[in-house]
């Protein structure tokens, strides 16, 4: 068993793949000297040198290229993006190149990429530094994109992803990359993706999280009167339906608790498959919970516009008791 | 030029500044107390998320403010206090913003990367590095579109070179000889690298030649200087001269942000630049032009009483609302 940080276990992820296979190289802006600015790539420079683990200029379009030239080519590139939202000035390289090379090449050519960025609100960097986005990616046939709610799971995906013969897209929480978790880490621990995992267990109601807000359902059902299967999605492309379908047959009500905003989140796509394949098991309709549709505000504004534990519990408790789907706080307001 | 309203305290210190050199001094003294307190408060958790300060710049941005009209536009980036502060932005609406309060000048929504006053031409400061290049030919082509005689400066760093939107922002701009001036703020560092890390010249002003475009290369400590190269720019793009780059040569006395403790710099050169302090040399020459150099003493003391007194009457001063996140997302939104 290993008791790490979140940043430390990505770190030690890349670089046991790295020692696996010589083909794996990381590159991104202050990856190498600096050992990334949140630390994810801790002791990685000394260990494989300037040639395996590279620092880039603050060029995204440029490097995420390159990675892409270089996976069509023979090797295995890990890009990191600092903030997920630099990967804008880039996007064309991943979504209209990079998870089309296999289908444009009629499966001669694929291009093995993982893309590592830091998403997310909870640490108070305004807007245009905490979002998630997986939006703009989960809709692009290609791609797969994975979301670690925690140490374990960060270095479990993290090696997927690298071992994956397609590009896939790892966001990882900021504001989880300082907690610590004990696992074990087991250098073929790899959790495969498209598969997710109930934590907890109980027949009132299914609640679905990705990333920070697993933990944000942990809490909410830990002190509940309800008793709920919390499931830890962590991937959305491909999400694992047939669990989530299994705990809806079983507990017959739908939560999904997503840090996005409302509209175009993860948790639809959750809902309207569901409510497709198990409508005869629903009680009662699925109930989405979400932030606001408007920018992610600063400060301690973020605490209102993520939703909290209390919040989940307090919105479940009605759920649950009424099978009605309660206002949102924000609709309250205005 | 605009006459300043009375009732406009952003436009009076913009007034203000262009109007005597004393104010020159005093804002630059202003803006480098700002942000040594802004680095304290934050050490002492009083705000939250990171800030980016300018201390050792502060030249560039009074010579901008000394030289533009308020109907002229600034795109600048997320080191955007100074300029800010330069502008004409109070006091109060800048820390206002940072301490996450309604009377910052984005209601504190914000934060410190985003700061915005259309009344002296300060469009949202950029957090996405480059993405303030292009914007800015935007303003100027707005400006040749409808005809007016303003124009528009886009100020960004040495690591935004790098990026396309630098490369196609400049390109734009000469082929449709737009009243644009490109200034550089070359402060040494892109993030945590040394550019000569990531950028092959050490003269960035050279890459204005791939595009046919005048350039120029300023000591960035030096405000008259400064005023002069900028001045030219101006006045050759509101005659419908074009384009200009200029590249300021600065250094950043800060790290990166406010987590950065910029180890990474070798020994000795804060140490030599800060004997090039471009408030210093201007008090050097302002005594020499005669003022009283007890006087120019005494604005330090005086602009630290200022300082705390807003600090007081911000914090005094009621924080953003939940409520408040909910406006102007789009104009039919309350």
């Amino acid at each position: 068993m290993k008791r790490l940080r979140m940043n430390q276990a990505i770190s030690l992820a890349i670089a046991e793949e790295m020692e696996r296979d010589e083909r794996i190289f990381l590159m991104g802006e202050d990856v190498a000297e600096a050992e990334g600015t949140f630390k994810t790539s801790e002791g990685l420079l000394a260990r494989f040198g300037p040639s395996r683990v590279r620092d880039t200029p603050i060029s995204e379009m440029g490097f995420l290229g390159a990675a892409v030239g270089a996976a069509v080519s023979g090797m295995r590139p890990i890009v990191e993006i600092m903030f997920i939202e630099f990967l804008g000035v880039a996007l064309d390289q991943l979504v209209t190149e990079a998870a089309l090379m296999r289908y444009l090449s009629g499966g001669a050519l694929h291009a093995p990429l993982t893309v590592r960025g830091s998403a997310g609100a909870g640490l108070g960097f305004g807007c245009q530094h905490s979002q998630t986005l997986e939006r703009w990616l989960v809709g692009t046939p290609g791609l797969k994109v994975v979301v670690p709610s925690g140490a374990r799971s960060a270095y479990g995906l993290t090696k997927a992803a690298i071992r994956d013969d397609d590009p896939v897209v790892v966001l990882e929480p900021r504001a989880l990359y300082g907690r610590r978790e004990a696992f074990d880490a087991d250098p073929d621990a790899v959790i495969p993706i498209g598969v997710g995992e109930v934590l907890g267990q109980g027949d009132d109601v299914t609640i679905v999280a990705l990333g920070q807000t697993v933990e944000t359902a942990r809490s909410a059902a830990a002190d509940a009167s309800w008793a709920a299967d919390v499931v830890d999605l962590r991937t959305i492309q491909p999400w694992d339906h047939e669990l989530v379908a299994e705990s809806v047959e079983k507990t017959g009500r739908l939560v999904t608790v997503e840090e996005n905003q409302f509209t175009g989140g993860w948790g639809a796509e959750i809902v309207s498959s569901i409510v497709s394949a198990c409508f005869v098991s629903l009680k009662c309709p699925p109930m989405r919970l979400t932030a606001p549709d408007v920018p992610v505000p600063y400060g301690e504004l973020e605490r209102q516009y993520l939703p909290s534990a209390d919040y989940v519990r307090t919105q479940v408790d009605v759920f649950v008791k009424t099978d009605t789907v309660p206002s949102a706080w924000w609709e309250e307001l205005s | 030029m605009t006459v300043a309203s009375e009732t406009n305290e952003a436009l009076r210190r913009r007034a203000a500044l262009q109007e005597s050199r004393l104010e020159l001094f005093r804002r630059m003294v202003e803006i480098r107390l700002v942000e040594d307190r802004i680095i304290e408060l934050f050490g002492e958790g009083l705000i939250p998320g990171s800030t980016h300060t300018c201390q050792g710049q502060e030249a560039v941005s009074v010579a901008v403010a000394a030289v533009l009209r308020p109907t002229d536009t600034v795109a600048c980036t997320y080191r955007g206090h100074g300029m800010a502060l330069a502008l004409g932005v109070t006091r109060e609406a800048l820390l206002g913003e940072i301490f996450g309060r309604k009377i910052g000048c984005m209601g504190g929504l914000g934060g410190s990367m985003h700061l915005s006053d259309p009344t002296v031409g300060l469009l949202p400061t950029f957090a996405i590095v480059g993405a303030g290049v292009p914007i800015g030919v935007g303003a100027a082509l707005a400006a040749q579109l409808q005809g007016t005689e303003d124009v528009s400066v886009s100020v960004f760093g040495d690591g935004a070179t790098n990026i396309g939107g630098f490369h196609e922002g400049l390109n734009l701009a000469a082929v449709w000889s737009l009243p644009v001036v490109f200034l550089c703020e070359n402060n040494l560092y892109g993030e945590y690298s040394p550019i000569a890390r990531t950028t092959p010249v050490t003269d960035l002003a050279v890459r204005a030649a791939s595009y046919q475009m005048r350039s120029e290369v300023v000591d960035g400590q030096d405000v008259d200087a400064l005023i002069d190269a900028i001045a030219a720019a101006v006045a050759r793009a509101r005659d419908g001269g074009g384009p200009t780059l200029v590249e300021a040569k600065t250094y950043r006395y800060a790290g990166h942000s406010r987590s950065d403790k910029a180890t990474y710099r070798p020994e000795g050169e804060l140490e030599r630049w800060l004997q090039r302090d471009p408030i210093t040399l201007f008090k050097t020459k302002l005594v020499d032009e005669g003022v009283d150099g007890s006087a120019l003493e005494a604005v330090w003391e005086e602009c630290r009483l200022q300082l705390e007194q807003s600090i007081e009457a911000v914090l005094a001063s009621p924080l953003a609302e939940p409520s408040d996140m909910l406006a102007n997302v789009t104009a039919g939104r309350i």
